[in-house]
C-alpha cells in the first residue's frame, strides 16, 4: 500500500497539471483561518498593547506597566486573583474525586444505572444563568430550601451566599453540581476502556475491591484524569457566568474572580485596566496549566 | 447477601440522586405553577392552584414580547453559527489530517491556544466596532464560530483519521475535483461526528451568556440567556415568573438531551481515552 501511495505522488509530481489539483487544497484553511485570525488572534495580540495603555476605545495613552502594577496593588484586585486560583483548585479537585467515585459506582453492577447516569449528566446541558438563579434562591439564608432542610435535621444552615468567607465556596459547590456529570462521563469512558484482563489477573491474585480500585482502575484511567483536571481547571480559572449570576462578585469583593473583575472594569469604562485583567488571566492560565499538563503527562510516561 | 448489599447501595444512590439532582428541577417546575404570593415564600410546596398558563403568558408578553424575540435571536444565532462551524471545521480537519506540511505544527499550536486562552474582550469589541459588527447578530455568529472552531476541528481531525485515504484517491482517479472530493465523498462520511458536533456546539452556543453579554448589547438583540439575566433584576419580587422563564429556556436542552444523549456524551468524552 505504501508503494502505491509513493507512485501516486510520483506521477502527480511529474505532471504539473495533476499537481495543481492536489486533493487537499490549502485554501480549505482560509475561511476558518480568516475568522479565527481576525476575531480571535488579532484581539489577543492587540490586548498585549492595550493592556499597557489608558484607553477609552477612541484614543489610548501609553502608560507602561501601570495597569499591572495596579492589579498587584489594589486589595480587591489581588483578592480576585487569589479567588480565581482557589475556585479553580476547589472545583477541579471536587470534580476529579466525585466524578471518579460516581463513575466507579455507575460502571459497577448497580441497579438503575441508566437513570443515574442521565440524572447526573443533565445539569451539564442546562443554562448556567438558570442554575445560578435557582441555587441563589435555594441558598437563601432564611427561607431557602437548603437551610430549611438542614433545620429539619436540627442543623443551623450557614448564610451560603451572604457570608463573605463562604460565598466563593458556595458558588464553587454549585459549579461542581453542574459540572460533575461531565467529569463522570469522561471517567466512565476511561474505565470502560480498561481491558477486562487486568481485573481478571487481579482477581486471581486475590485482590480486594479496594485494591482493585487503587492498583488497577486508578492508574489505568489516568488519561481520563488528565482530561478532567485540565478541562475543569481551565474552566475554573475562566469562570464568569455562574459567579455573575449568583453573587456579582459580592458580598463586597468576597467572591470576585479575575473574569468578573474584567467585566466590572469594562462596565466602569477602565478599558485599559480591563484588558490588563485579560492578560493577567492569560498569564495565570499559562503559568498554572502548562506545568500542570507537563507534570501529568510526564508521570504517565514513567509507568 | 450480595443481592441485598447491591440493592441497598442502589437504593442509597437513587435516593441521593433524587435529593441532590431532581429536587432542584422539581423546585423550578413547582415555582412555575405558583402564583406570586406563594412563590415569594421560596419553599418546596405543592402549588395552590395552577397558574402555569398565566405565568407563561405574562413572561412571554412582558417588555413587548422580548422573550419571543430572544428565542428567535437565539435560534438564528445557534443555527447559523453551527452551520458555518461544521463546514469550516470539517474543511480544516480534513486537510490538516491528510496533508503533512511544515505548517501543521503551527496550526496545531494555534488550535490548542484557542482552547486555553480566554478571549481578549475589550480589544474584540474595539475591533468589532471598527468593522461595523459590534452589537450585530451576524457579528455574534462569527464570534461564536471563531471561539468554537478549535474544539470542532479536533473532533473532525480525529474522525477523519479513521477514513481510508484510498477513498480520496479513488475519487480523484474518477476525475473528481478537490471540491467534490470533499463535499461529495468525504463530508457525507463524516455524518456521525457531524451530528456530535452539531449537538454539542448548539447546546454550548444556545447556553452562552458571557459572549452575548459583551458583544451583543441592546434589547433588539437579546438572546434567551441575556433575557433571563435581565429578568433577574426586573422580577426580583415575582419568583413565579422568573422560574417560569428558567423552565421555558430549559426545554430546548431537555429535548436535545432526550434525543441525542449518546452523541453528546460521545462528543464531550472524545479524547478522554486516548488522552
Amino acid at each position: 500500500m505504501a508503494v502505491m501511495t509513493e507512485t501516486g505522488t510520483a506521477t502527480a509530481a511529474s505532471t504539473p497539471a495533476l499537481k495543481r489539483r492536489s486533493p487537499y487544497p490549502g485554501w480549505f484553511f482560509l475561511p476558518a483561518a480568516i475568522i479565527y485570525g481576525v476575531l480571535f488572534l488579532l484581539p489577543t495580540f492587540a490586548s498585549l498593547y492595550f493592556s499597557l495603555t489608558r484607553w477609552n476605545l477612541f484614543s489610548s495613552t501609553f502608560i507602561g506597566f501601570d495597569n499591572f502594577a495596579q492589579f498587584l496593588r489594589e486589595p480587591f484586585l489581588i483578592k480576585g486573583l487569589v479567588n480565581t486560583v482557589i475556585y479553580a483548585v476547589v472545583t477541579s479537585g471536587l470534580k476529579v474525586v466525585l466524578g471518579l467515585l460516581l463513575a466507579v459506582l455507575l460502571t459497577s453492577q448497580i441497579a438503575a444505572r441508566g437513570y443515574l447516569r442521565s440524572v447526573v449528566f443533565f445539569p451539564v446541558l442546562v443554562s448556567t444563568v438558570g442554575v445560578g438563579i435557582t441555587f441563589t434562591v435555594l441558598m437563601h439564608p432564611t427561607n431557602g430550601m437548603i437551610n430549611e432542610g438542614l433545620a429539619l435535621l436540627g442543623i443551623k444552615g450557614p448564610g451560603w451566599l451572604v457570608d463573605p468567607n463562604l460565598a466563593l465556596f458556595s458558588v464553587a459547590l454549585v459549579d461542581v453540581w453542574k459540572g460533575v456529570g461531565l467529569a463522570t462521563v469522561i471517567y466512565i469512558a476511561g474505565i470502560v476502556a480498561i481491558p477486562k484482563d487486568y481485573y481478571e489477573a487481579a482477581r486471581i491474585d486475590g485482590a480486594t475491591k479496594l485494591q482493585n480500585f487503587f492498583y488497577v482502575t486508578l492508574p489505568l484511567c489516568r488519561p481520563a484524569t488528565v482530561t478532567v483536571i485540565t478541562l475543569s481547571f481551565i474552566g475554573g480559572l475562566r469562570t464568569f457566568d455562574l459567579i455573575w449570576a449568583m453573587t456579582r462578585g459580592g458580598p463586597g469583593f468576597a467572591s470576585d474572580t479575575v473574569a468578573s473583575v474584567i467585566y466590572k472594569q469594562y462596565q466602569a469604562g477602565f478599558y485599559g485596566l480591563s484588558t490588563a485583567g485579560n492578560v493577567v488571566l492569560f498569564i495565570l492560565i499559562a503559568v498554572l496549566v502548562v506545568p500542570l499538563t507537563m507534570l501529568l503527562n510526564r508521570k504517565e510516561g514513567h509507568e | 447477601m450480595i443481592f441485598l448489599r447491591r440493592y441497598w447501595l442502589s437504593a442509597v444512590a437513587v435516593l441521593a440522586s433524587v435529593v441532590v439532582f431532581l429536587v432542584p428541577f422539581a423546585f423550578i417546575v413547582l415555582m412555575a405553577f405558583k402564583d406570586q404570593k406563594q412563590a415569594s415564600l421560596l419553599d418546596f410546596s405543592w402549588p395552590a392552584g395552577n397558574h402555569l398558563w398565566s405565568n407563561i403568558v405574562e413572561v412571554v408578553t412582558t417588555r413587548n414580547w422580548m422573550l419571543l424575540t430572544a428565542f428567535i435571536n437565539s435560534t438564528i444565532l445557534t443555527v447559523a453559527s453551527v452551520t458555518l462551524l461544521v463546514i469550516f471545521a470539517a474543511m480544516v480537519g480534513f486537510v490538516l489530517q491528510r496533508r503533512k506540511t511544515r505548517f501543521n505544527g503551527l496550526i496545531e499550536f494555534l488550535i490548542l491556544a484557542g482552547l486555553m486562552i480566554p478571549p481578549a474582550v475589550v480589544p474584540t469589541i474595539w475591533l468589532l466596532q471598527g468593522i461595523g459588527l459590534f452589537a450585530k447578530l451576524h457579528g455574534m455568529v462569527l464570534i461564536e464560530v471563531a471561539y468554537a472552531l478549535p474544539f470542532s476541528i479536533l473532533l473532525y481531525r480525529a474522525f477523519i483519521a479513521t477514513i481510508p485515504r484510498e477513498l480520496d484517491e479513488a475519487a480523484i482517479i474518477d476525475g473528481a475535483r478537490p471540491f467534490d472530493v470533499f463535499f461529495r465523498v468525504i463530508l457525507p462520511l463524516l455524518w456521525p461526528v457531524t451530528v456530535t458536533n452539531i449537538v454539542v456546539q448548539s447546546v454550548a452556543i444556545f447556553n452562552d451568556f458571557t459572549n452575548p453579554l459583551y458583544y451583543l448589547p441592546g434589547n433588539a438583540n437579546a438572546t434567551v440567556q441575556l433575557t433571563l439575566y435581565n429578568f433577574q433584576s426586573q422580577f426580583q419580587t415575582s419568583y413565579n415568573l422568573l422560574f417560569t422563564n428558567i423552565a421555558l429556556i430549559t426545554i430546548p436542552p431537555l429535548l436535545v438531551f432526550l434525543f441525542f444523549n449518546r452523541q453528546i456524551v460521545a462528543g464531550m468524552t472524545a479524547g478522554a481515552v486516548k488522552g
